[in-house]
This record gives C-alpha cells, sequence and structure tokens, in this order.
C-alpha cells in the first residue's frame, strides 16, 4: 500500500458541487488509501456547445494531479466533448463553443487570450484508434520536441527518444528498429508509440479517449499496467466506455448522462455505493 | 516529473501565429490566380474580338461565308463544323466508351482488369498531334479507298436536304468531318471510358445487391436499376467528352480539310473553330481585322466550352452530393 | 418445387440471351479500344523505328538532303515542359492544398474548385491564344518564355486537382495527432500531411508533364518553333510536337520518316511517364501499410 501524501486527503464527505440528486442513504464508505494530491485543473461552469445543439451542461469538476480520472457514461454522453475542451481540441470543429473557465495552473485556458498551441503543449492527448504519423518510429517521437525545439542536438533527441519510449514500455521491443515504419507495429504498439510522442514533449496531462478500444485484451492489459505507472508523475484523465476499465484503472470516477455531470468521486465508492440512482442504474447496467 | 514544458508560464500568445497568417495568405493568393486566369482569358478573347463583333455584329455567328480576301468574316461554318463532328463524335465514341466502362467494372475477368484499365488510359495519354498524323496517314486514305464510295453507294437513296446537303453524296478525299469526326471519336473513347467507369464503380453495392437478390441479370441490374441511378452522372460523363471535343485542335486540323465553307455533305472538307484558329494565325497580323475574328472565334469557342463544361460538373457533382 | 411454365421458361432465355449479348457486346467494345492502341503503337513503331539513327540526336532541323535531325526540337522541347512544369506545378500544389486544407467548403473554395475544373478541360489552343496576347504581342515577338508559360497554365489545373484528390485521401487521424501535439495549422500540413501525400503529388506532377510534353497548338501561338539551334528563351525556341507537325503535312520523304522518329519519341515518353507515375502512386500505398 502506498504511504499516504502529506497533504489532507480531500475529504467525500461533504458532496461537492458536482453532486447532484438524491443521496443513496448508506453510509459514506472510507475513501481509499491512496490519495491523490492537489487539483490540476478545475472545470467552472463549462457549457459546450456545436452550433445551436448544446453538449454540455454546467459541468463543475476538479481533476487532481498525480491520478487517473475517468469519464464514463453511455454513447454520446458529452465524456468525449469535455475531454477535447481540456486541451482545446474542439477549436478545430468549426461552430464548436465552450463557455466557462478552465482553470490550469491558475491560468484560465479556455480563454480566447490564450493560445491553444500553447495548451496543446502542456495537455497531451492519445486517440481512440492509434494513429502514429506515417514515418519512423525515432521520427514519430521526434516530431513534438522537434516541433517545439525542445532539444538543442541529435544527442539529445537521441536521449530524448530513448527516455519516452522507456516510459511508454516500449523501448527494449522497437530499439533495434528505431527506423522502421511506425504503421509496421502492431496495434498495442502503436498505442504504446503514440503514448511515447506525446510523453516526449512532458505534458504535465495526458488525455486518453477510449484509448484501449481498438485493441485486444492483452494489448488492454499493458496499456492499463503503463497507465498505472505513468499516473504517478502525470495526470492521466481517461474516457472509457467500459466500466470495469475506469474500476481498474483510475482514482476518481465521474459519470456523465445527456450532457450532465452526475455524480463524481473516488472510483471505489462510485462503484461500491454511488449516491444517485441514474449511476446506480448505469452501473449494474439497466442502461447505456 | 515535470519538465521545462509543463513548468513553463502559459503566455498569453498572440492568437494568430505569423507563419500561419503567410501561410494562409499564400494560399488564397494561389486560389485568387486561378481565378484570375479564367477571367482575364474572357476578357482577353472578348477585347481582342471586339473589332470583329463591331465590323460584323451578329452576322460574325450567322454568316456563312468567310473570306479573307473580301475580308468577309461570318463563323458559321466553323461554328457548324465544330458542332457536327463533335456531336458525331460522341455517337460513335459514347456506346463503345460505356460498353468499356461496363465490361471493367462487371463482366471483365479481375486478372484482366488491371491492365486493360491501363490500356484505356495509356490511349488517352496519346498526344493528339499523334492521332493527327494516323488519321492523316492511315485513316484518311482508307476512308477514301474502302469507306466513303461504299458509304455513297449504299445511302444514295437518302434525299438531299434542299438543295445544298447531301448526306453521304461527295467525293471520296477522305478528309473531311466524317474522318475528323472518327478521329474525335476515337481520342474521347478513353475518357468517356474512364469516367463512366468511375461512376458505374461509385455506385453502392447495396443497389446492384437488391437488384441480383431479386433474380436480374447482370444488364438488368444495370439497365433498372444503376443506370437510372446515376444517370446525371452518366450524362456528366457525356457533356465532360463533348467539352473535350469541341477543343480539339491537332487531330482535327490534319483530317479535317479545311476548307471554311458550309459543308454540302456528312463528308465535306470543312474547318472548326479550333483548326481556322490554328490555320490561319500565321497570316493574322496583330491589329487587324484577321486577327481580331481569330480572337472572336476563340471567344465564342470559349463561352461555348465554358457552358458544357459548367453543365457537365454540375451533373457530376449533383450525385456525388447526394 | 413447382414446374416452370414454357412461357416463362422461354422468357428467362431470352432475358439470358440479351444478357450474353450485351456482356458479348461490351467485351468488344474493350476490345476495339485495345485494337486502336494497338495500331496506333503498331503504325508508329513501324514507321519511326527505321528513322530512329543518332543523327537524330545529334543534328539539327535541317532541309531535306542536309542529314537534319531533331535535337534542337528534343532540347527545346524539354526546355519549355521543365520550366513550365517549374512554374505551374508549385502553383498548382498550392492551389491544391489551399483547397484541401484551409478553403475547404467555404464559397471561395468553391468558386476556385469550380474555375479550376473549367481550366481543365479548357481547349489548349485558347490558353495559347490567350497567352499570345499577353506575353508574345506586347513583348514585340515569340518566345521559349511565352511557351513555357502557356504549358504551365495547362499543367497547374492538373495538378491542382490531383493535389486536391491525394490530400483528401490522407487520415484526419494524422492531422489530429500533430494538433493535439501542439503544431501549428501550417506546420500540420507542411510536416505531416504533405510528406504523407507526396506519392500522390509526385503522380500529380507527372501526369501534368506528360500532358504538356505532348501539346501543340498552345506552342503555335507562343514559341512558335525554331529550324535552328537556340536555347535563347527570349526568342523562338523549337519544340518536337511542332516540329512533327511541320514535317508530317511537307512533301519530302526525309521530312516525313523524321516527323514518324519524333511522334514516336514522343508517345514513347509520353507513355513512360504515364507508367512511373503509376509507381509513383504505389509507392505511397507502401509507406502507409508500413
Amino acid at each position: 500500500m502506498a504511504p499516504m501524501t502529506q497533504e489532507a486527503p480531500k475529504s467525500t464527505r461533504e458532496p461537492t458541487r458536482s453532486n447532484r440528486g438524491v443521496p443513496m442513504g448508506a453510509p459514506l464508505v472510507a475513501q481509499s488509501s491512496i490519495a491523490p494530491a492537489a487539483t490540476r485543473i478545475a472545470l467552472q461552469d463549462i457549457n459546450a456547445f456545436y452550433s445551436e445543439k448544446q453538449a454540455l451542461f454546467d459541468v463543475n469538476l476538479e481533476i487532481p494531479d498525480n491520478a487517473v480520472t475517468a469519464f464514463i457514461g453511455a454513447s454520446g454522453c458529452g465524456k468525449s466533448t469535455l475531454l477535447r475542451c481540456l486541451n482545446r481540441m474542439n477549436d478545430t470543429i468549426p461552430g464548436a463553443r465552450v463557455e466557462g473557465r478552465i482553470l490550469m495552473d491558475g491560468t484560465d485556458i479556455n480563454s480566447a487570450d490564450i493560445d491553444p498551441v500553447q495548451v496543446r503543449t502542456r495537455i497531451g492527448m492519445v486517440f481512440q484508434k492509434p494513429n502514429p504519423f506515417p514515418m519512423s518510429i525515432y521520427e514519430n517521437i521526434a516530431y513534438g520536441p522537434r516541433t517545439h525545439k525542445l532539444v538543442s542536438s541529435k544527442a539529445d533527441l537521441d536521449e530524448l527518444v530513448e527516455s519516452s519510449l522507456r516510459r511508454a514500455a516500449l523501448w527494449d521491443e522497437v530499439k533495434d528498429r528505431l527506423g522502421k515504419p511506425g504503421l509496421g507495429l502492431s496495434g498495442g504498439q502503436q498505442q504504446r508509440l503514440v503514448i511515447a510522442r506525446a510523453l516526449a514533449v512532458s505534458p504535465a496531462v495526458i488525455l486518453m479517449d477510449e484509448p484501449c478500444s481498438a485493441l485486444d485484451p492483452i494489448a488492454t492489459a499493458h496499456i492499463e499496467a503503463l497507465i498505472d505507472q505513468l499516473r504517478k508523475h502525470t495526470c492521466i484523465v481517461i474516457v472509457t466506455h467500459s466500466m470495469a476499465q475506469a474500476a481498474r484503472v483510475s482514482q476518481i470516477t465521474g459519470f456523465f448522462h445527456m450532457g450532465k455531470l452526475i455524480e463524481s468521486g473516488p472510483t471505489d465508492q462510485i462503484f461500491t455505493m454511488p449516491k444517485v440512482e441514474q449511476t446506480q442504474d448505469y452501473i449494474t447496467g439497466r442502461f447505456g | 516529473m515535470s519538465t521545462p514544458t509543463a513548468s513553463r508560464p502559459m503566455i498569453g500568445a498572440r492568437r494568430m501565429h505569423v507563419g500561419d497568417t503567410a501561410f494562409r495568405i499564400s494560399l488564397h493568393v494561389a486560389g485568387a490566380i486561378v481565378v484570375i486566369v479564367l477571367v482575364s482569358i474572357l476578357a482577353i478573347m472578348f477585347l481582342g474580338g471586339r473589332l470583329a463583333f463591331e465590323t460584323f455584329g451578329l452576322d460574325f455567328i450567322w454568316g456563312s461565308e468567310w473570306n479573307p480576301v473580301t475580308q468577309v468574316y461570318g463563323a458559321l461554318p466553323a461554328i457548324t463544323g465544330t458542332l457536327v463532328t463533335a456531336l458525331l463524335a460522341l455517337l460513335i465514341a459514347w456506346p463503345i466508351g460505356f460498353g468499356i466502362a461496363f465490361f471493367l467494372t462487371e463482366t471483365c475477368p479481375s486478372k484482366l482488369r488491371g491492365p486493360l484499365g491501363v490500356a484505356i488510359e495509356l490511349l488517352a495519354a496519346v498526344p493528339s498531334i499523334v492521332y493527327g498524323m494516323w488519321g492523316f496517314f492511315v485513316l484518311a486514305p482508307f476512308m477514301s479507298e474502302y469507306v466513303q464510295p461504299w458509304l455513297t453507294a449504299t445511302f444514295i437513296w437518302i434525299p438531299p436536304v434542299g438543295d445544298s446537303f447531301f448526306w453521304f453524296t461527295a467525293p471520296p478525299i477522305g478528309v473531311g468531318m466524317l474522318t475528323a469526326s472518327l478521329i474525335l471519336a476515337i481520342m474521347i473513347l478513353p475518357f468517356i471510358a474512364a469516367t463512366t467507369r468511375d461512376v458505374l464503380l461509385s455506385t453502392p453495392q447495396l443497389l446492384k445487391d437488391g437488384a441480383y437478390a431479386m433474380g436480374a441479370t447482370r444488364w438488368e441490374a444495370l439497365t433498372g436499376v444503376v443506370i437510372p441511378a446515376v444517370r446525371g452522372s452518366l450524362f456528366g460523363a457525356v457533356f465532360l467528352g463533348l467539352g473535350r471535343a469541341l477543343g480539339e485542335t491537332m487531330a482535327v486540323v490534319f483530317v479535317i480539310g479545311n476548307a471554311i465553307r458550309m459543308p454540302d455533305s456528312l463528308m465535306a472538307p470543312s474547318a472548326t473553330i479550333a483548326s481556322v484558329v490554328a490555320n490561319s494565325f500565321p497570316e493574322a497580323e496583330p491589329g487587324t481585322l484577321d486577327l481580331a475574328v481569330l480572337l472572336g472565334l476563340g471567344f465564342i469557342l470559349f463561352v461555348v466550352s465554358f457552358g458544357v463544361l459548367a453543365i457537365a460538373r454540375l451533373l457530376l457533382h449533383q450525385e456525388r452530393m447526394s | 418445387m413447382k414446374q416452370l411454365s414454357p412461357a416463362t421458361r422461354a422468357r428467362y432465355f431470352r432475358r439470358q440471351l440479351v444478357d450474353r449479348l450485351m456482356g458479348g457486346l461490351c467485351m468488344l467494345a474493350a476490345g476495339i479500344g485495345l485494337v486502336l492502341l494497338g495500331l496506333i503503337l503498331w503504325m508508329l513503331f513501324s514507321n519511326g523505328l527505321g528513322g530512329l539513327k543518332l543523327s537524330v540526336f545529334t543534328n539539327s532541323m535541317a532541309q531535306p538532303g542536309a542529314d537534319g535531325g531533331l535535337a534542337n526540337a528534343i532540347v527545346g522541347s524539354l526546355i519549355q515542359v521543365g520550366l513550365g512544369a517549374m512554374i505551374g506545378a508549385p502553383l498548382g500544389m498550392m492551389v491544391g492544398v489551399y483547397l484541401s486544407e484551409v478553403g475547404k467548403e467555404s464559397t471561395f473554395a468553391s468558386v476556385v474548385r469550380f474555375v479550376n475544373d473549367i481550366l481543365l478541360s479548357a481547349p489548349s489552343v485558347l490558353i495559347g491564344l490567350f497567352v499570345y496576347q499577353i506575353a508574345v504581342e506586347p513583348f514585340g515577338g515569340f518566345s521559349g518564355i511565352a511557351g513555357s508559360i502557356s504549358l504551365a497554365l495547362i499543367a497547374m489545373p492538373i495538378v491542382a486537382r490531383t493535389t486536391e484528390d491525394i490530400l483528401r485521401l490522407v487520415p484526419q487521424a494524422y492531422r489530429d495527432g500533430a494538433v493535439a501535439l501542439g503544431s501549428r495549422e501550417n506546420e500540420v500540413v507542411r510536416k505531416v500531411v504533405l510528406p504523407a501525400a507526396f506519392g500522390g503529388i509526385l503522380t500529380g506532377v507527372l501526369l501534368a508533364v506528360a500532358r504538356i510534353a505532348g501539346e501543340t497548338a498552345p506552342l503555335l501561338f507562343t514559341s512558335l518553333g525554331n529550324t535552328n539551334w537556340s536555347t535563347d528563351m527570349t526568342q523562338p525556341m523549337a519544340s518536337l510536337p511542332i516540329a512533327i507537325y511541320r514535317y508530317a503535312g511537307s512533301a519530302y520523304d526525309e521530312w516525313v520518316s523524321l516527323a514518324w522518329t519524333g511522334a514516336m519519341l514522343i508517345t514513347v515518353g509520353v507513355l513512360v511517364l504515364n507508367i512511373l507515375s503509376r509507381f509513383s502512386h504505389a509507392a505511397v500505398a507502401g509507406k502507409t501499410e508500413g
């Protein structure tokens, strides 16, 4: 069991602002002993629109650092939209609009004054289907550092590529073929390559949009083990349609339905003693 | 382990980076150049041909006498030649092109499909001057020795139109509208085949499966279900072929006979706008009426081509949208 | 199973017959296409090979009986086609990139796309006449530069169209990945999309070169042709298609023979370029499948 962190664990005794609905009535369960650290990203009153259609309604959520936060919910509930708000990817969709504040390190990154490119160097993203560039493995990892001029010499770049691949648990498998096309790897390896690519720019946060849904169970297990390693030093937010995965991998879970955050809290508590009936229904499979 | 990027304070950077602005502007300029070129062509042709339109008025289009010596220029013979050769070419090329397309997409054994497709595209790549030479050295003598006498003899019974148009009754010179139409047909054939094949390939398999499930033969599925569904695009392919045929120069110039007068038979030596422009250009001095009429002809051809190509595009895209 | 009535059976056979007949006619059509290609190539080689000797490449055009060749025409073609491609291809690529990555479905992009399609099929004789008016007459004479410009105007829409088509095929996932790593719009295009589409773009350029290599009409109005050796771009310049045009209709056997050889050379060049462009396309498919 990992030791308690210095800060007092965030209590879930008081309902947070994101809790809605009728409490279940059962006594609150003692929270997990691995307490996440301070809040990394605070979402305040987020409303998102695609042209006239509203996709997110008044979402308020605090995402802790050095932990995995999972968004769960049925298809179309807005969890992917919310994820994409965090790194301003919705900016690329014509007609998309995000209102509200997203605070990170004291800055509102959703503000129009902030360059989305700056945001994306601090918040990386891994997509559902692995998308390595049609380049060599080395070039894939080197892309970010080169674009943002993070290293000044070839030796430094080589080192950065190696450390990123090590952190993504892929180095041993590809160290002899860094020049081969990234697309020649298996699905699971490609996804780890993409994670290594994201790690190469040393982001504070990594977003993952259903990263295992295109992978077989063995590859999925590898990725989940990797996520557990990464979260010790990085904030991770993962969208998943698999509740079992959320239960395995995350410390905090947020349940979404029809664009609203229904309930959020420690994963243990959400899955064993959810406060809201809707959460209970989803978890027991009554819908979704 | 936060390293440099994450701990750098976020500067409220400018929204639009300089690199992006230069990028966008240069691309927009490129697009603008395309539009400017087209507009300029129309404008230059019109302005250059103004003298011709002013001198003859509408008679420039309807006049049937083209005489550089007396400086009387009427474009009707050229226009007639252009339209007749293009339409005849289309009439010949379309069924064959369509047949090739159907063969390529439906009945051809898959091993042959690739090579045959390549062969058709190579046919399209042959430069038009080569077609012209082939027409002049091979087809024209063949026409004059075998085909034309046969046509004259076989169709002698068709009554002439008035006293000026005799269908197939003409001296078997070999060069003339019919030969030019044949060459044009061969030139636009691969084009129609390729475009039609693309249209047929883009029909959803679901449509054909539905017909086959009801026991239709391949031909019935094609005519009953596929063609009605893509009729617009098929017409689009036809118009595209027509657009090409209207403007073709080098292939025609060798075999049309270059007689700028109203044709008196389908085999008569004639002229098209393109052939007149190409042939009369060397003698046309800048600033004279001689050059102005060529530019005026060019303007007419461009307007007609523009219209045909615009219709073709509309038809082809309409289906793509739905 | 119920026995089919004679009427139904007859109808069935008739339908099969029609289907077979039509299938046969279509095969005939395909056969016609192949026969035509064969006839043309056979004619070219049977007439052109005989005249293929070294002097064709080493001697310039000359009077009959003076052992003339086509050297100046070949070189003139290479120069004008090269320059035309160097002007038209980059411009066409920029238009293609604009249409696919920046303009997309906007009104201006739709207009540019429409105009480009018109220019793609516009009669080349009119392009020649246009360039004559803007680049020959005002400057007092025919020139290799004017010839190159007219070829560039023909090449540009072809490259624009093929570039746009190939860029649209590049998976959106690549762009998303690059954006998520903090790339700017122009970086995404330059560093990820264009390299991914390189093979296809090259195909388009090769096809455009093949097309302009065979064009005669625009050169008639711009570079006019030259019977002497000249690489001066500001003067009339010889080209292979024009040499063929002048020689083919002439009365001298020697010249006609050279016309055939020239026609054979041009056709072979164009066909080789076409086949090369196919390999370029295959190369891009290979890269994306790893």
